[in-house]
């Protein structure tokens, strides 16, 4: 069509930098978030369990997996900075490799559960009543195993391992994802402006691109942030009960599971793979929480 | 050349309570570069005749009888949706009612204008500077920046006239306004009025206009047509119906009509009795129950008569009347 587009006006403008609103609605985003105490209390603690993971192996010189027998139950010291475990493995290490475990599961299984989810929310929520009602009903069947025995039948079949759990963490997470965006999707697709976009020749796959998505998108990452301390601690008590990593790989689970039967003699070891699961739990709610509000378009030039 | 014309549409919807004829021979013309007013009252079947332009009726809808002839050439109730994709927006679009829901709350202006540009095949900055252009053509203000602001940003007028802006954009061959002054209160109906006369100037596009605002009507169009209960009652230009009504509803209509009062009164005057229920439809004229003139004639099926060039009305005294106005 582009031959009928001869200017309607004599109006000639600079053209305007395409890419700059949505820098600085980032932009902005990040300042109001700075301003937000609780905000900037979670990112310190999110930062600082991020650099902990990251530089673990510049942070500590042990080897979170060496045994030792002979330092066994050692209490907090210089060298020890969390003290030993009652094998002998420096506490510190595991406490910092246990970080990379959480972190890799809960960013990897939110992420493919955001996924998953957003198609399926779309698919049930635009598509045909008879598929819509099918989904449903498969997502509340799913949604109604507890995750405890959901995580044992998967185990009993392949076995304890790091991808057990993503999985289980999936399966866990992908029917909340898809019934909020199939609600968003269904509220949306009959406003007036879907209307007039159809209206305008947009195609479903182009109302579903540009109208639907940015407008249930957002609400959904930042719920999926609020849910990032729910995923490490499905981590957690999978490997507490045996369920998530083996061992020797240090996690906080297990770390906490170690401690549990120490609790009366050692407790600074279940200190130890307790207070990451809080302190990170803390930061991602506090920081998902504002940025809920921070980025809330209605919210928006406040 | 007609833009649009339409010959003998029926539509029909299935219901729990049985079908409902919603549309019934439905025949006007738009032709090239007019503005033609469609009027009638609410549930007339206004908004199913653009759904049906549009190829856009719900799923309980179906065209049984009657083309739908776009610019000679393409019968809309025969293209498949794809066809009908590529006309929508370039050839034939819209405006709607509420300025407030037509934008995407969520997507800056500017991101919207870009967007809806997908077909053009330009650069970003062509697509912006093009926005830009268009927001200056409606007067928006400072419309450089205005591409960087949120819907919730802008008064209903000018969210209405960034839509307009949107509508026109590609410069389509015919637009059909639903009722776009409707949510404006009466300051801002007369400038977006008044705009959209200028920009059909411009840009030489056919419209259809809907209203159930007679003032409006008269003021924008070139001609009108009157819709009762999914029929086309009269139909010419805005001079002929307005001042030589021949169809009793378009009298009682214009005698409705709050600015035509020259006498105080408490009780405005109104049309006694409500549209038929669409599923009996009366076997003679639809308008007979509520009709004064009624007569024993008036229980056959009604044609369509001419009464001049390009005038017509569905009523069988519409011959007979000829001088009672004048």
């Amino acid at each position: 069509m582009s031959e009928h587009w001869t200017p309607v006006s004599e109006a000639v403008s600079s053209p305007p930098a395409a890419s700059r609103p949505a820098q600085s609605e980032l932009w902005k985003g990040v300042r109001r978030l700075l301003r937000e105490p609780l905000g900037v209390f979670g990112l310190t603690l999110v930062l600082l369990v991020i650099f902990g993971a990251v530089f673990a192996d510049l942070l500590t010189g042990w080897d979170p997996t060496r045994i030792n027998p002979r330092d066994r139950f050692l209490d907090p010291s210089g060298a020890h900075l969390l003290g030993t475990d009652q094998l002998g493995r420096d506490l510190f290490a595991r406490v910092l490799h246990g970080g990379r475990i959480a972190l890799y599961v809960a960013l990897v299984s939110t992420a493919i559960s955001l996924a998953i989810g957003i198609v399926l929310g779309l698919i049930a929520g635009y598509g045909p009543r008879w598929l819509d009602n099918l989904m449903i009903l498969v997502f509340d069947a799913t949604k109604s195993f507890p995750t405890v025995m959901l995580a044992l039948a998967l185990v009993t079949i392949v076995g304890p391992s790091l991808t057990a759990v993503i999985v289980v963490v999936i399966i866990v997470n992908v029917p909340g994802y898809a019934r909020i965006i199939r609600t968003q999707t269904i509220a949306i697709k009959t406003s007036e402006f879907v209307t007039a976009a159809q209206s305008m020749g947009a195609s479903n796959a182009r109302i579903l691109r540009v109208h639907i998505m940015p407008n249930v998108i957002g609400p959904l990452v930042i719920l999926a942030s609020m849910d990032i301390p729910v995923v490490i601690a499905i981590e957690a008590g999978m490997s507490f009960l045996g369920l998530g990593v083996r061992p020797p790989t240090p996690s906080w689970g297990s770390i906490l599971n170690d401690g549990f039967s120490q609790i009366r003699d050692t407790p600074w070891i279940a200190i130890a793979g307790g207070l990451p699961i809080i302190v990170t739990t803390l930061g991602f709610t506090f920081l998902g929480e504002t940025l809920r509000d921070v980025f809330d378009p209605r919210l928006k030039g406040r | 050349m007609t833009t649009l014309s339409v010959t003998g549409l029926n539509v029909w919807f299935s219901t729990e309570e049985g079908p409902l004829h919603a549309l019934k021979d439905v025949s006007f013309d738009v032709p090239e570069r007019r503005i033609v007013g469609i009027v009638g009252e609410s549930g007339c079947g206004k908004s199913t005749l653009i759904n049906a332009i549009l190829g856009l009726l719900a799923d309980n809808g179906e065209i049984r009888g009657g083309e739908i002839l776009f610019e000679g050439a393409h019968d809309l109730t025969t293209l498949g949706p794809r066809e009908m994709r590529d006309l929508r927006g370039p050839r034939i679009s819209t405006v709607f009612q509420d300025p407030m829901g037509a934008l995407n709350p969520v997507l800056s202006v500017g991101q919207q204008m870009i967007n809806i540009q997908y077909r053009s095949g330009q650069s970003k900055a062509e697509k912006a500077a093009r926005a830009v252009e268009m927001l200056k053509l409606v007067r928006i203000p400072d419309a450089d920046s205005a591409l960087e602001r949120y819907p919730h940003q802008f008064s209903g007028g000018m969210k209405q006239r960034i839509a307009i802006a949107m509508a026109l954009m590609m410069e389509p061959a015919l637009l059909i306004a639903d009722e776009p002054t409707t949510a404006l209160d009466a300051t801002l109906e007369v400038t977006t009025i008044e705009l959209l006369q200028d920009l059909q100037a411009q840009i030489g596009c056919s419209v259809m206009f809907i209203s159930h605002h007679l003032g409006v009507i008269a003021e924008l169009c070139d001609d009108v047509v009157v819709m009762y209960a999914g029929e086309v009652v009269e139909r010419g230009s805005v001079r002929d119906v307005f001042h030589d009504p021949r169809h009793p509803y378009t009298r009682r209509l214009l005698e409705c009509d709050p600015a035509r009062q020259t006498e105080r009164t408490r009780v405005l005057p109104t049309i006694p009795g409500e549209i038929p229920d669409l599923r009996h439809r009366p076997e003679g004229c639809v308008f007979a129950p509520r009709c004064l003139e009624r007569h024993a004639g008036c229980e056959a099926p009604q044609a369509e008569l001419r009464v001049a060039d390009g005038h017509s009305a569905r009523c069988n005294l519409a011959l007979a009347a000829a001088g009672v106005e004048a």
